[in-house]
């Protein structure tokens, strides 16, 4: 395969994708039984341990869970950004449209970075180089993968920076990040990860550095673009209303698991795992004011030498003695869902 | 941009008279502590007062105030800067004035910074991104060894050393052998050689740069490897870059931000080094006419020069400074 | 806001976790480090001697060479032999003999240079860093000028003008071209302690600026003055035996490091290698100790910077 890449490199340098079969009827990404370590000076953490999911054209996935779960390494996983070493793919597969990204060359890989999946960051500042201009930045991307002049490229980062509403973007093109307020810095990374045109976008707690104002803001102009472009869309949060608005379905992460995974009405109605569950009652609500907040007791476990059986039962308002020896499975429930709990009848009905 | 250098320049005027008054002060207190330089040029056999009296009002030695222990003799000062304004650094005891030596002599000092700079950039520059990339391997420890023990030798140490076994054992060698080119005997030299202005002067430009190639391949090391950790790594790479524009053009132009900060810094101490330097392989720079001062005592030179070379400091600093708002966005727009 | 308690509680775990659980204080951390590195170790154990040699220096070599009659000039530029390993000097003494009694010349001076450049850059620095606002900026403003006088030059200047020079002079000038950084780095320093909740909480429970300053300030912004002030001291030794070897420093017929360099400088062009070659290994070899040392208690205290 790597063969017939190079000499694919030779006719058309700038693409080696077109040398990759993808094929267009498989699902957009399938992520299947994903394994990551970290070597760490403690021993080996197993930061995510067995992640499946599918995501289709046009919809949008949440991954819920605390900070440490082990979400924002899927992702980094998914895109092939681990820092390797300490981090290590150690099993699963990573399929986009059919093919495996973790058996791909990495001089393959690179062009599916940017062409074909996006990623977006957290805090936009330090995401951002501070010694160029944003104009430069975008226009990097044109360069490198489209082989645009610098005249085009700028032309391109203007019309991206019009496109999520950046006003005087002709001006502001020349400025650099710590000129533009963090609402603005965030649009510029969504323009960043829209400017190739990819299918997918993974967004890692995209507007959790931003007032809640600007939240709003951010999260509307990301959803209508992916509803625009029909994208497939990753949003990586710990806040549960940011997802309740905006993904189609959940997959809820503890300890490197994903525990529960469901449509986003049934998480919110009936909650299959005792951790949903718990996070669910440890929103603030409007209409039960005056009652005391449910928070989640204990700590998660380290994730070098985690506890055996369930990760979640030192924690567990449903553990029984069968939780600290068994490692669940994930459970198939009832309407395409899944659960990481032994007792999932009993939570679902409580 | 315009701005800044503007503020810049502004800010630089109390410096350079801040720091020639802190000259002033301090030379003016010791010499009304300990008496004056004349009397102490000639010792025991002092000749008649009249002449003494004379030296003393050719070097600005006859002021009241420097014989009141205390008195910070602003006025001698404010003549003082008025006299260096006019070019005037003083004469030295024969009567040449400083300023004139100054600048016969000023090129191959300037020739030989440059090599030393040049030097201590491009191979410190070249050592920290090697042990950077290669944290914790091989090349890392080797780096990180050499540095530490190249910072252990004292320029002057080093520079004895040099000469002693490249320029004489080694250089000699080349020299008498047929199939070493000329330009290698010439490079590694015990002096300076007037045919050769530049060539002669690579051995101890290196000697002088030593000292801060230490420096500057530790802070790339170091601005490196902090660098590659960084949010905006992640984001090129999450681009798709290759890993040779990551590192060549993302996280170097901001590695190097530190290093030209260190490098406006250095010029001091390369100042100082080439006094050293131009003393031991007998270089006719300015550091060479401190250096012969020295040794006959002839302090008015030495206060001049180093006032010149202090001067020449501040303004390269400024220069330095303005550079760096050049690679740094985030400074220029404060 | 939107932050829900499980999400707080994630951030305090991160901490712990990091940990594993062991609960080390930061000193006993920095113990940990230090009496695991082969470089500690070796550099200690060379601090020692030299400080030995520096203060007993009877106990490595009997006779001083400024005793009457321990330099027969015959000897003098005698090359190493069974009996003498290092040779003899210009003057004929005994080289060993030279170098250890020159020791002391060079680390006293160091030491008296250090302590004052800590005591004064401990001073003014926290003065500057705690109180900020006038006193502040008239602090920074003298530290900006003195930096604008290169150290080498400014130092060579005043030297120059001393008729006489000796331990006291070289120390007086160190020590007044020397105090800058110290209060730099200490400024730094204590304004990011100044910054840590704990001064906000004891100021709120009442706590005087004294209390302060003693027991929260001070404790907590020490450990880089400790780094810079071990370095200092090799970088002090270097300093003192430049101005020596330029001939600002320690005069004929002292015994010092600088002065043999000197001394040799001319002669090993002439074949008589070992006159500079000894005199510099000691030069280099204290410096160097010094210097490793202040190395690995930098990144004993702060790990993050290897």
């Amino acid at each position: 395969m790597s063969e017939t890449l190079t000499e694919n490199r030779k006719r058309q340098p700038r693409s080696p994708l077109s040398g990759v079969k993808f094929d267009d009827s498989a699902p957009l990404l399938e992520v299947e039984n994903l394994q990551v370590e970290f070597h760490t000076r403690d021993g080996i953490a197993k930061a995510v341990q067995g992640v499946s999911f599918t995501l289709n054209a046009g919809e949008t996935l949440g991954i819920l869970g605390e900070s440490g779960c082990g979400k924002s390494v899927t992702a980094q996983a998914i895109m092939g950004i681990l820092d390797t070493p300490p981090a290590k793919v150690t099993g699963g597969q990573v399929r986009y449209r059919g093919v495996d990204l973790l058996q791909m060359d990495e001089k393959t890989r690179r062009h599916v970075r940017a062409n074909k999946i996006a990623m977006i960051f957290q805090d936009a500042l330090s995401s951002l180089n501070p010694v160029f201009t944003v104009g430069w930045q975008l226009g990097e991307l044109y360069r490198q993968h489209a082989g645009a002049s610098r005249k085009e490229a700028r032309a391109k980062a203007v019309e991206l920076l019009e496109m999520v509403g950046i006003p005087a973007a002709r001006d502001r093109v020349n400025d650099f990040p710590h000129q533009f307020s963090g609402g603005m810095r965030q649009r510029v990374m969504i323009a960043m990860a829209l400017a190739l045109q990819p299918d997918i976008i993974i967004a890692d707690e995209p507007t959790t550095a931003l007032d809640v104002t600007v939240q709003a803001q951010v999260m509307a102009l990301l959803a209508d673009l992916q509803r625009e472009m029909q994208l497939g869309l990753i949003l990586i949060t710990h806040d549960m209303g940011v997802v309740a608005d905006v993904t189609d379905k959940i997959c809820v992460m503890y300890a490197g698991h994903a525990v529960e995974q469901a449509n986003v009405y049934e998480i919110y109605e009936r909650p299959g795992h005792p951790y949903t569950k718990a996070l669910l009652e440890s929103i603030p609500r409007v209409d039960q004011k005056g009652e005391e907040l449910t928070a989640i007791k204990g700590l998660p476990p380290a994730l070098v030498n985690p506890p055996p059986g369930c990760s979640f039962h030192p924690r567990c308002a449903f553990a029984r003695d069968r939780c600290k020896t068994d490692e669940p499975p994930l459970y198939q429930l009832p309407g395409n869902r899944e659960s990481a709990c032994h007792y999932w009848e009993e939570v679902l009905n409580s | 941009m315009g701005r800044y250098v503007a503020r810049r320049l502004i800010q630089f005027i109390p410096v350079i008279l801040g720091t020639l008054f802190l000259l002033h002060l301090l030379s003016t207190l010791t010499i009304q502590v300990v008496g004056d330089p004349v009397r102490a040029l000639f010792g025991e056999n002092a000749p008649p007062a009249a002449v003494i009296d004379q030296m003393r009002a050719d070097y600005n030695l006859d002021d009241a105030c420097l014989e009141q222990p205390g008195n910070p003799c602003l006025g001698l000062f404010v003549d003082r800067l008025g006299q260096y304004a006019g070019g005037d650094f003083g004469i030295n005891f024969r009567g040449r004035a400083v300023t004139e030596m100054f600048i016969e002599r000023f090129p191959v000092t300037v020739r030989l910074t440059i090599i030393a700079l040049v030097f201590e950039t491009v191979v410190g520059i070249l050592m920290g991104v090697l042990a950077g990339l290669r944290k914790d391997k091989f090349a890392d420890n080797f780096v990180r060894f050499f540095t530490v023990a190249l910072v252990a030798f004292p320029t002057f140490v080093f520079g004895t050393l040099a000469q002693l076994f490249i320029g004489l054992q080694l250089g000699l060698e080349l020299r008498n052998s047929d199939w070493a080119p000329d330009w290698l005997g010439q490079m590694l030299n015990v002096g300076y050689n007037a045919d050769y202005p530049w060539l002669s002067l690579v051995l101890p430009g290196v000697v002088l740069g030593s000292f801060s190639l230490a420096s500057i391949a530790r802070l790339t090391r170091t601005s490196l490897i902090e660098n590659l950790r960084s949010d905006y790594v992640r984001t090129a790479r999450a681009k798709g870059l290759r890993t040779r524009r990551i590192v060549g053009i993302h996280t170097l132009r901001n590695s190097l931000i530190p290093v030209v900060t260190y490098i406006g810094i250095d010029i001091g101490l390369l100042l100082g080094g080439a006094l050293v330097t131009e003393g031991i392989f007998n270089i006719p720079g300015v550091g060479q006419l401190v250096w012969l001062a020295i040794q006959s005592n002839d302090t008015p030179v030495i206060i001049g020069v180093v006032t010149i070379l202090t001067i020449v400091f501040l303004v390269a600093n400024l220069l330095v400074d303005i550079l760096y708002a050049a690679l740094d966005p985030r400074i220029r727009y404060e | 806001m939107s932050d829900t308690m499980a999400g707080q509680s994630a951030g305090q775990t991160e901490n712990l976790s990091t940990k594993s659980g062991a609960n080390r204080s930061l000193w006993g951390d920095v113990r940990y480090e230090l009496v695991r590195s082969p470089v500690f170790w070796i550099s200690s154990i060379l601090v020692l001697v030299i400080l030995s040699m520096a203060f007993f220096p009877q106990l490595w070599a009997q006779t001083s060479p400024n005793t009457s009659g321990a330099c027969p000039l015959q000897n003098a530029r005698v090359k190493p032999s069974a009996d003498h390993p290092f040779g003899f000097t210009n003057a004929g003494c005994d080289m060993w003999a030279s170098l250890v009694w020159g020791t002391g010349k060079s680390v006293i001076v160091a030491i008296l240079v250090t302590a004052g450049t800590v005591i004064l850059g401990v001073t003014f620095g926290t003065l500057a860093g705690y109180l900020g606002g006038f006193a502040d900026t008239i602090i920074s403003r003298i530290t900006d000028i003195f930096f604008g006088l290169p150290f080498i030059l400014g130092a060579l200047v005043f030297l120059a003008i001393f008729p006489e020079r000796n331990i006291w002079t070289l120390t007086a000038v160190l020590t007044v071209f020397g105090w800058t950084s110290l209060t730099r780095v200490m400024r730094g320093s204590v304004i990011s302690t100044k910054q840590k909740d704990y001064v906000d909480a004891a100021r709120a429970a009442g706590a005087s600026d004294l209390f302060i300053i003693r027991k929260h300030i001070l404790a907590n912004s020490i450990a880089p003055v400790i780094v810079l002030a071990t370095i200092g001291l090799g970088s002090f030794i270097g300093a003192e035996a430049t101005l020596t070897f330029l001939g600002v420093g320690y005069q004929r017929p002292t015994v010092s490091w600088g002065l043999l360099v000197s001394e040799g400088q001319n002669l090993a062009l002439a074949g008589f290698w070992h006159l500079l070659v000894f005199p510099s290994a000691f030069i280099v070899i204290t410096v160097l100790a010094f210097i490793l040392l202040g190395d690995v208690l930098r990144d004993a205290l702060d790990p993050r910077t290897r």
